[in-house]
């Protein structure tokens, strides 16, 4: 009996199986969708755009019919709310509700999709999948360079960028033929990830840790999979092996994480007018028909001016506060995490040279660095207090025998004004050796070298403890401590810094013939800066450059020279790695493209594949979500085998191909979509719909839902008049109330509260700490950047009435618009009135409502009257600064009503 | 659902009697699959019907007729039955981030006298990570002196004298142990039980399991006292949950909680008229549209204007006995530890479901017996006050307290010369201390056994996902059933991992 039990065990677990795997080869969200027809329907007239084909024919076939249109006021609110994330001005409603003309609102829709606010509300919501914040996370969470890529984002929709486009640029903006700074600064989407700076980390894991992100930040916005549960062990539900999650991870894990300069429009005109002067000049100086006879001679004697050096393998390195090292192929070292304080590097190697007479000490440039380095500085600079060496024979047991080593000469390839390479010899930790050789110049390669007074020699080789101290100031994250260094040992008599730089060095060594021109233009423009015949012009250039100016900068992803090998983590555990893998995409979707490079390039352009099932339909998704407050399949962030089924698949796949076929047009999605009839109903539930579509799910009503957190505070301000216009630029610091701050670890971070119109720019420009995110935005469920989030949550609590009645932003802008109906509303309370409530809802208050209010209004006219301390007290933000030629008393009032209006369910709603 | 071919297209009931035997279909080999499943139906039905329409329809309904019961808490937060008869029902978890060291308080290494200064053996020490320490650091003994203390003869050392008095209280865990060394991921892992960010906090699982018992204060209620956190916010986050069930911050001084107060010169009378007018206007409008969310909206301001009241009489500490003050060592009017402790059990009382108090001051990598004593002195009076306190309110057979860090100390001597540091010890994780007491916990219990040097556990070790699991099981909930659906997976406090630690249980 029991072993019956257990062969039917096996044979239904075998028939099991194969259910499982047949489903999931055949679950819908894994073919590549195909443009079905759209339904014939009963009612045609009601019909739009094709959209409402589908959305009627299930209606019919439900037996439930769509509502009436909204109203005028209403389809104007909901189209700018939607569209650009702004209410509309009264102007505009009254625009809009007078156009007697058939296509009012698709001419509306076309000016609300060219207005640069438009892009603004868009980015938003990629912004959300792409993670944004302006910190780095973890214990530190210092602030982060990045908003460059919030400006690419809302740049993207505006000029429409093809969506195929808009991702081949996050992914492998830097790889792209036609690479430009602004596909770079694209690539800043995969540096979203977070970066751990606490004191004592492996800087390794972390950078691991990184990348997991990116797989799930790929996954999740892109693709609609959770790539990530096959981190630890094959997918349970889809068909995601172990080895392809690394396979994918492999795509990832070939770049450098780089900080570069963005600079604007204006000053990069700027630079390159400079640069063009300077080439002139240089053209000029290289007529000198000296010049070659000189060069030539030169380039003589400095052929053999590098020396001899063995660079010290195989060393280890440690610092103070924790400080941990990537040791690289070349033998140098790269320091990454923490960088907060004044730190000393000790490093122990062996030389097997007998003689050794002096120790040269590089510091190099890495793309790692901040500008490239060779600093950690936010300029890629450092400096070097002190250099001290030990040495005791090679064969020595204990440390006992290590002796200091004195050390008579440095000399280097560089020296700062003021700092001299031999301040790093003179034992004193308050004077540096400093390497600023001004912009262009100062992020490359520098060496120092060091003569021991006798040389060191031991038989059997000698056993070096350095120790390098670095003493610099700067800011938290960018203290000036050197970013990756290498030590060398030479037996070279009386050694010396090799006075080139190492670019140069590499050319002079080739043949004459073998050189190119840019070749020979860098060379000589090292060798014009040596050349006491070109003082004058060397002056003239200076002079130039001193206008070259200072850039922001941005976080990037550039392709590493070195491959690194991917290989599997046992269970996902960076410690465990087992065999290794190529690059490669899931086996159950579409191949890879053909000719397609194996690299993240390759990778983007296999995600924007029109045979991929996944990409059109998550994004087509995810908009249609925006709009109807759940998509068509309701787990955007999940479109595996667990999914829940589609509402209306024939529509998902419909738009899907149609946005695929559009040129991946947004836009074109966007009309499609707005001037449906679909759309267009009135959002008030109807009895009916009330029992048999309670969820809303079938569309026959327009759903109204609460304004994300961005836009709650936004209707704020507009209503107000204070909102700003600008676009884009630097994250701004508005009132953030007292003590907040004190939660994030450490001394609090500044926030120096912006001013003047930096105060009003929308929310989606405040500046976004992942450990201490903004207050009044988080209680509103804006997402805190620490995953890639596809689905906002929409809470509704009494910690978010607090914020909106009591939060000084909100209350400021209910005294904004108290003095703006104060003054422009009109010529008695009943027109104020009419024009406050416009401003918060769009529409005319009716008389019962207007009853209502006018009574509240009275009742604080009575209160206010004579009480001259409480009208100032609430009509003001600064006592400082009380609005001035107007009568507080009567202003008061109108602050109590407009907190009021501005505390309405509808005015936060869009409906 | 994973449906295959034959069950698509039959709908409603048939559909989910098909689904239902496909899945007992699987039953033999597939158990742990099916389990999934059906938790995850569970969890969905019973999510839409508490947090999705349910919410709505309560509310509206509240609204049309039964004005009354709007005052029950509803939705979201609505108090609900956990899986099983709970223990507990409360908790006050006192977080001494930084991470104590257990070496001078709880774990009593005599064997670190002996070879105090020595480094510490390789086979020990060998292949372990540390964040600051070379891995040839010398053996530090402590310099505290240890006693056994109570019946059940609890070794604690004199930096906690108070402590020591209520020994008998307590289940002593001196055998934890966490996968993290650095203080952000340890922090993050041992409140929300993944290194990585971004997961719902044991506060925020607990009130996603339970609901609230107040209609007045948040379900789930942060103080904070000594430095900023490490893991800030995310260490009280809801991650995926829905934002009802994040941590709500009360703050040291001015209003506890953000924009409770009204603006400058708005009374509370003023501001109940406003209110009466914004409800009225909404209440207009839902009628009109028939959206519910509004009436829910209705509420939201209800219990915000109640919250306006309730909060400052509970901050309000003047009907405090003297002698509750002076058991605790509180100031009146002095942000403190201690008041944040007499503040738990003044939010315990009145419904709180969660407190958690945050202390980061334990990062003692130089000058471990100058830093422990410093902070026990702030603590250790508050942590045995709170014991007492709430014991002889009969509140701590149904409250839990926990205490602990992210995770210990080594055993090594943290000194580096060159960053001014002496006589502290670095981050270790393999084992370290923390104590529990109240609700279905075992008095006076000292649970596992360190090495000699107390370097690894050598006897009942406790992963921070066995704590959880066992902390969600004295609150009626089977760890692997407490869960929620993001992005594919059913998520849950235990990741895959955790066991109740049967030990623990009274």
């Amino acid at each position: 009996m029991k072993r019956r039990f257990l062969q039917l065990a096996i044979m239904l677990g075998a028939a099991a199986t194969a259910v499982l795997q047949s489903s999931a080869s055949e679950h819908w969200a894994f073919v590549a969708p195909e443009r079905p027809a759209p339904p014939a329907v009963k009612n045609a007239g009601w019909v739009r755009t094709p959209v409402d084909r589908f959305i009627l024919g299930k209606l019919e076939s439900l037996n439930l019919s769509p509502s009436a249109p909204a109203e005028r006021t209403a389809l104007i609110r909901r189209l700018s709310l939607d569209l650009t994330g702004l209410p509309p001005a009264l102007s505009e409603v009254d625009r809009f509700v007078n156009d007697a003309s058939p296509d009012a609102a698709e001419r509306l829709v076309e000016r609300l999709l060219a207005s640069p606010h438009y892009g603004e509300k868009w980015a938003r919501w990629w912004l959300d999948a792409a993670r944004y914040a302006d910190t780095n996370g973890f214990e530190k969470d210092l602030p982060r360079p990045i908003w460059p890529y919030r400006d690419w984002v809302i740049s993207a929709f505006n000029r429409d960028m093809p969506f195929d486009r808009f991702a081949i640029e996050q992914i492998a903006g830097d790889l792209l033929p036609d690479a430009t700074l602004e596909t770079r600064i694209a690539t800043g989407f995969l540096r979203n990830s977070m970066l751990n700076q606490e004191g004592g980390i492996d800087p390794e894991q972390f950078r691991v840790e990184g990348l997991v992100d990116r797989v799930d930040a790929i996954g999740n916005a892109f693709l609609g999979l959770t790539v990530k549960c096959a981190q630890c062990h094959t997918h349970k539900f889809d068909p995601i092996k172990h080895e392809e999650y690394y396979r994918f991870y492999a795509f990832l894990n070939n770049d450098d994480e780089a900080e570069i300069e963005a600079p604007d429009e204006a000053l990069r005109s700027k630079r390159e007018n400079i640069t063009r002067e300077i080439a002139r000049i240089e053209d000029d100086l290289m007529r000198d028909p000296d010049l070659p006879r000189r060069m030539k001679e030169w380039e003589e004697r400095e052929r053999n001016s590098a020396g001899n050096w063995s660079v010290l393998a195989g060393a280890t390195a440690w610092g103070t506060i924790g400080a941990k090292f990537i040791a690289q192929d070349d033998g140098s070292f790269l320091f990454l995490g923490d960088n907060n304080g004044s730190y000393i590097f000790t490093i122990k190697a062996a030389s097997d040279l007998k003689r050794v007479t002096g120790f040269r000490l590089e510091l190099l440039a890495d793309p790692n660095l901040p500008l490239g380095g060779p600093g950690r500085g936010a300029d890629g600079l450092c400096s070097v207090a002190e250099f001290t060496v030990e040495a005791a024979p090679a064969n020595s047991s204990d440390k006992e025998g290590a002796k200091r080593i004195e050390l008579v000469a440095a000399s280097a390839d560089f020296e700062q004004a003021e700092m001299p390479v031999k301040n790093a010899i003179d034992g004193e930790q308050n004077t540096s050796w400093g390497i600023d050789a001004g912009p262009l110049r100062r992020n490359q390669s520098r060496k120092a070298v060091f003569v021991a007074k006798q040389p060191i020699a031991f038989d059997s080789g000698a056993a070096f403890t350095f120790q390098i101290s670095q003493r610099g100031d700067g800011p938290p994250g960018y203290r000036p401590s050197i970013g990756r260094f290498r030590l060398s040992v030479t037996s070279d008599e009386a050694p010396q810094a090799d006075p080139l730089p190492e670019r140069v060095r590499r050319i002079i060594v080739k043949t004459e013939n073998s050189r190119t021109t840019e070749d020979r233009r860098e060379v000589f423009r090292y060798y014009r800066t040596i050349d006491p015949k070109f003082d004058e012009a060397n002056r003239r250039i200076d002079a130039l450059m001193k206008d070259w100016g200072a850039a922001p900068t941005s976080l990037v992803i550039a392709p590493r020279e070195t491959p690194r090998t991917t290989r599997i983590f046992r269970r996902g555990d960076w410690k465990r790695p087992s065999d290794a893998v190529e690059p490669g995409t899931p086996a159950f979707l579409h191949p890879f493209p053909e000719g397609a490079p194996k690299n993240r390039l390759g990778l983007a352009q296999w995600i924007v594949d029109k045979r991929n099932p996944l990409t059109a339909r998550v994004i087509v998704n995810r908009v249609w979500q925006q709009y109807f407050g759940e998509g068509l399949v309701p787990t955007p962030d999940d479109f595996g085998t667990r999914c829940d089924a589609p509402s209306h698949p024939e529509l998902l796949d419909w738009l899907s191909a149609e946005f695929m076929e559009s040129g991946w047009s947004f836009k074109h999605l966007h009309r499609l979509i707005v001037n449906s009839a679909t759309y267009r109903q009135s959002a008030v539930l109807r009895p009916d719909l009330r029992e048999a579509d309670p969820t809303n799910r079938w569309l026959a009503r327009a759903p109204r839902f609460r304004v994300e957190a961005e836009t709650v505070r936004d209707i704020a301000l507009a209503a107000a008049g204070l909102l700003s216009a600008r676009i884009g630029g630097p994250s701004v610091y508005p009132p953030i109330p007292d003590g907040v701050l004190n939660l994030g670890y450490g001394s609090p971070m500044k926030w120096e509260t912006s001013r003047g119109e930096e105060r009003y720019r929308r929310a989606m420009y405040t500046f976004w700490k992942r450990s201490v995110p903004y207050p009044s935005l988080l209680v509103f469920d804006q997402p805190n950047g620490d995953f890639s989030c596809t689905r906002r949550i929409r809470s509704n609590t009494p910690l978010q009435a607090l914020t909106t009645l009591n939060d000084t932003v909100f209350m400021e802008a209910a005294q904004g618009l108290a003095l703006r109906v104060y003054k422009e509303g009109g010529s008695d309370d009943a027109a104020r009135m009419e024009f406050a409530f416009r401003l918060c809802t769009s529409r005319r208050p009716d008389a019962s409502e207007k009853q209502r209010l006018m009574e509240f209004l009275r009742s604080q006219q009575q209160y206010f009257s004579g009480r001259t301390a409480e009208a100032v007290y609430v009509t003001s933000a600064d006592l400082n600064n009380i609005p001035e030629g107007v009568d507080l008393h009567r202003v008061a009032p109108w602050t109590m009503v407009a907190r009021v209006l501005l505390n309405l369910d509808e005015t936060i709603t869009r409906e | 659902m994973k449906l295959n071919r034959g069950i698509r297209g039959i709908g409603g009931k048939d559909r989910k009697r098909a689904e239902v035997a496909e899945i007992t279909g699987r039953v033999m080999k597939y158990a742990e699959e099916i389990a999934v499943e059906v938790r995850r139906l569970l969890t969905r039905r019973h999510f839409f019907k508490e947090c999705g329409v349910g919410l709505g329809s309560i509310a509206l309904a509240s609204l049309l007729g039964n004005r009354t019961s709007a005052c029950a808490q509803q939705g979201p937060l609505a108090a609900k039955a956990p899986h099983f008869e709970p223990k507990a029902k409360r908790v006050i978890y006192l977080f001494q981030a930084g991470a104590p060291s257990q070496l001078d308080l709880f774990d009593y290494k005599p064997e670190l006298v002996r070879y105090n200064g020595k480094p510490v053996p390789q086979e020990i020490a060998k292949g372990i990570d540390y964040a600051f320490i070379r891995p040839d650091a010398g053996l530090y003994a402590s310099e505290f002196r240890f006693a056994k203390h109570g019946q059940s003869g609890a070794e604690i050392s004199d930096a906690m004298p108070y402590l020591a008095g209520v020994a008998d209280e307590l289940a002593i865990i001196r055998s934890m142990r966490t996968d993290a060394i650095n203080h952000a991921p340890g922090q993050i892992l041992m409140n929300t039980g993944s290194v990585q960010f971004g997961r719902p906090s044991l506060g925020s699982w607990v009130t996603y399991g339970l609901g609230s018992e107040t209609q007045d204060l948040p379900a789930f209620v942060v103080l904070s006292s000594a430095g900023g956190l490490s893991g800030g916010a995310s260490n009280f986050g809801c991650g995926f949950l829905p934002t009802y069930y994040q941590g709500v911050l009360f703050r040291r001084s001015g209003d506890p909680i953000l924009s409770l107060s009204n603006p400058r010169g708005v009374t509370r009378r003023m501001q109940r008229e406003s209110l009466d007018v914004l409800k009225e206007l909404n209440e207009r409008h839902l009628e009109v549209t028939g959206d519910p969310e509004i009436a829910t909206r209705i509420n939201s301001f209800e219990m915000a204007y109640r919250m306006q009241e309730s909060a400052p009489e509970l901050m309000d500490i003047s009907k405090e006995s003297k002698q509750t003050l002076d058991m605790y060592g509180v100031t009146p009017g002095k942000a403190s530890y201690a008041m944040n402790c007499l503040l738990a059990r003044r939010m315990i009382e009145r419904g709180v479901r969660f407190v958690q108090l945050f202390h980061e001051a334990w990062d003692h990598h130089s000058e471990v017996v100058k830093g422990v004593r410093s902070q026990c002195k702030q603590t250790d009076q508050a942590n045995a006050a709170l014991i007492k306190d709430l014991k002889q309110r009969g509140l701590l057979d149904d409250t839990i307290v926990i205490w602990g860090g992210e995770f210990g100390r080594t055993p090594m001597v943290e000194s580096d010369p060159d960053a001014g540091r002496s006589k502290g010890r670095d981050h270790h994780n393999k084992a370290f201390t923390m104590w529990l007491a109240g609700g279905g916990v075992k008095r006076g219990l000292t649970l596992g056994q360190t090495d000699d040097l107390g370097f690894n556990i050598a006897e009942d070790p406790v992963h921070v996902h066995d704590l959880h699991a066992t902390l969600l099981h004295l609150l009626g909930f089977d760890h692997e059933r407490l869960t929620f659906r993001f992005q594919g997976r059913d998520y849950r406090l235990t990741d895959v991992f955790g066991l109740v630690v049967e030990k623990l249980l009274a």
